[in-house]
């Protein structure tokens, strides 16, 4: 059928079975959203900046397992989506980025709101185009969903300038993807497998090491049995939260800069780790050559060079977590979990020692206290964003996360003004949910804007606005590396954050104690509105434990041991 | 745990489209890996090209600097020499007033001629392994090259 690139767009979007698209329009875009008012195939939600919708897109994605559609303009509209393209490159998360470009005419003329996009995005996605002709349109719209969601996902974005969008040509979405140079290795080496197996039935201490690839490959399920029938203990990396029931007996907890001392101790103590969809990040492992010092190391990814980058793998498996991990349910002979018994007990006793916990102490509610409370109140009825900071490791540490999916936060570029947005797109992606974003007070003001997003469309996001009047995490860094010197971290100066949210036609609450807390969750969730609730914290609680940059997992702070109520 | 750098040879053969190369190119300033030199060219009847980048680094880097470049979604296969036949080209241009058999004689000991002469200037040419085309170009060094150009280093496996 003869059409223009603009409905091509459109009809991709459709034929692909997107329900919704985040974006902003513009000069060069203009084409495209000129059908989008003409279509009803899917629902386009109008963020209040280009950076929102593709965080929009990315907490969709999360959600979802679906691939996340934005669209921008060309110049500025892109320049300020690129934090949400470098987001998403870091987390792994399946987007489609469609920007407007300049005609080809002005292409390298330093044209009105133009800029080298793929020359800029490059480095942060996965794939990016240049349409230069509408034939091509329909064949690099399938390509870059394709890649987008297959092998290791991530970005894709597609630069269409304005002429090409009215370009008439002609549209057919009935084919296959081909591309030579690009095959996802998805089943893993059946050999190489079994070896793994026979190795974990040897080890005396092997431990599982989950990592976010799991969530990806949706193989929560999988890696649960296997979890199970192997009897051997896991520890889950921030962005695996949830994989595991937190209730889940194995489960000894988060490893890492803020992981709890049982799962740090354990990585450093065990003989044979299981990695599986993880890719041994600096937060994550330490010191390098002190970390699992003892053992040796099998790594199931899907991306090669992931494996043996910073860790030498003695079992290299490429292949996806889940094809992989069914593969290794069928070797469990000679595996027996009562072997591991011991090493349980060890874990268990590390445990006791020091327990992830925190002291109610103050006079002014501690944070932690509240991510629990939401936990009580909430539990698995709600999905989990968060904004960068302490709140967000408090929320990675304390929430009772029950299922794949359900935490969304920013692991590898910590991207502060994350959680609003993306939020708002958990909440489109997954409606039956109460979304909830755990923020800061810094955080908020990032894509605060957002308020109008979700007030105009009524996504009722619920924010909870740990505010302790202090960029925290920056100003615990500063309390502790640097001898108290809160250089520009005291934020004392505040908005009404009651009123912000008022302005917008949003709720807000502003609360000090737990009786009050309460109440204002239970209203917001009640009334299903956008929501700002403002929590009064202690301003000087550090995330503990913590292992210092650079430090080994073993050579943790500690919390101080008191009595606790 | 020292890592010991060495010189390494890589071929990539890629899908022959627009900013293919600075796909690679970024790649290698993005992750601080470096390249000594780097050609390309496209392959007959093909719709690909070949490039032979000479790079520097330790056995692990090598292996990352492998991974990485096959990651690249217009790579079609990334071939990390160990046994290979390896030729780069120089150019030479000296004053008319050097003397031109000595040069020429020289050349022919690097596969090489003298390929121009004009009013003022002579160019000779050279083809060789890129080692012994660093020894010919110290040995001209007394006849006053005015300019050197090295074409960087083409390579086949055994
Ligand atoms: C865009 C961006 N700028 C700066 C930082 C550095 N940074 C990390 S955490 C943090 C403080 C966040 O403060 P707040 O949102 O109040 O959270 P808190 O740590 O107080 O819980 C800062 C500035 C960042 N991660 N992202
Ligand atoms: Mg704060």
């Amino acid at each position: 059928m003869q059409m223009s690139g603009a409905q091509m767009v459109i009809e991709a979007l459709i034929a692909e079975g997107v329900d919704t698209v985040f974006g902003y329009p513009g000069g060069a875009i203009m084409n495209v959203y000129d059908e989008i008012y003409k279509q009803n195939g899917f629902q386009h939600i109008l963020n209040r900046h280009e950076q929102a919708s593709i965080h929009a897109a990315e907490g969709y994605a999360k959600a979802s397992g679906k691939v996340g559609v934005a669209m921008i303009t060309s110049g500025p509209g892109f320049t300020n989506a690129v934090t949400g393209l470098a987001d998403a490159y870091m987390d792994s998360v399946p987007l489609v980025v469609i920007s407007g470009q300049v005609p080809m005419s002005l292409i390298g003329t330093d044209g009105f709101q133009e800029i080298d996009a793929i020359g800029i995005s490059r480095p942060c996605t996965k794939h990016n185009y240049l349409v230069t002709d509408a034939n091509d349109l329909p064949r690099i719209l399938k390509e870059a969903f394709y890649i987008a969601s297959s092998g290791r996902p991530g970005p894709v974005h597609v630069d269409i300038p304005k002429d090409v969008t009215a370009q008439i040509a002609e549209f057919s979405y009935d084919f296959k993807v081909e591309l030579e140079t690009y095959k996802p290795h998805v089943k893993g080496n059946p050999r190489q497998i079994k070896k793994a197996m026979d190795a974990i039935a040897k080890a005396s201490r092997p431990l599982f090491y989950l990592g976010g690839g799991i969530i990806n490959a949706n193989a929560g399920e999988e890696v649960r049995e296997l979890v199970h029938k192997t009897g051997i203990p896991a520890v889950e990396t921030f962005m695996a939260r949830g994989v595991l029931d937190s209730k889940d007996e194995l489960l000894v907890g988060m490893l890492g800069m803020h992981g709890s001392y049982a799962s740090n101790m354990a990585m450093s103590e065990t003989d044979l780790v299981i990695g599986l969809g993880v890719r041994f990040d600096d937060r994550v492992t330490g010191k390098l050559s002190e970390f699992a010092k003892n053992a040796d190391v099998i790594h199931v990814d899907i991306d090669p060079a992931s494996i043996s980058k910073l860790v030498n793998a003695d079992y290299p498996i490429v292949g996806d977590v889940k094809v992989v991990t069914q593969e290794m349910l069928h070797c469990l002979d000679g595996i027996d979990a009562a072997n591991y018994e011991p090493w349980r007990d060890t874990i268990n006793n590390f445990n006791d020692l020091h327990p992830l916990t925190f002291h109610e102490d103050s006079e002014r509610l501690k944070p932690q206290w509240v991510i629990k409370r939401v936990g009580e109140l909430l539990g698995d009825d709600a999905n989990i964003s968060t904004d960068v900071g302490q709140h967000q490791m408090w929320a990675a540490q304390f929430y009772p996360f029950s299922r794949s999916r359900q935490f969304i936060s920013s692991g590898g570029l910590g991207t502060m003004g994350f959680g609003f947005p993306a939020a708002i797109g958990v909440k489109a992606a997954s409606p039956d949910k109460v979304s909830i974003n755990f923020t800061g007070d810094g955080s908020i003001l990032m894509n605060v804007q957002e308020l109008m997003t979700a007030v105009e469309k009524k996504i009722p996001v619920v924010n909870i606005i740990l505010n302790n009047n202090f960029l925290g995490m920056v100003r615990q860094w500063q309390t502790l590396f640097y001898d108290k010197r809160h250089s520009e971290t005291d934020l004392s100066v505040q908005p009404d954050f009651v009123k912000l949210s008022e302005a917008f036609g949003g709720i807000g609450y502003r609360v000090k104690t737990k009786e009050e807390f309460d109440a204002a969750l239970k209203d917001a969730v009640e009334k299903n509105v956008v929501a700002f609730i403002e929590v009064i914290v202690e301003r000087f609680e550090n995330v503990m434990p913590m292992v210092p940059a650079g430090g080994s997992l073993f050579n943790m702070m500690l919390l101080e041991k008191k009595e606790t109520k | 745990m020292t890592e010991n750098s060495e010189r390494r040879v890589v071929s990539v053969i890629v899908i022959n489209e627009a900013s293919v190369l600075s796909r690679i190119t970024n790649l290698f300033s993005g992750r601080g890996y470096n390249i000594t030199s780097l050609t390309v060219a496209p392959i007959p009847d093909t719709k690909y090209s070949r490039l032979t980048i000479v790079t520097a680094g330790s056995v692990r880097v090598i292996e990352q600097i492998t991974k990485q470049l096959h990651k690249l979604i217009p790579v079609l296969r990334v071939y990390e020499h160990a046994d290979i036949v390896e030729k780069e080209m120089a150019l030479v241009k000296f004053p008319i007033t050097e003397n031109i058999t000595d040069i020429d004689t020289l050349c022919q000991a690097y596969n090489g001629k003298i390929v121009n002469v004009g009013e003022s200037v002579i160019i000779a040419m050279v083809a060789d392994e890129p080692k012994r085309v660093e020894n010919f170009l110290k040995a001209i060094k007394r006849y006053n090259p005015k300019e050197i150009v090295r074409s960087g280093a083409v390579a086949l496996e055994r």
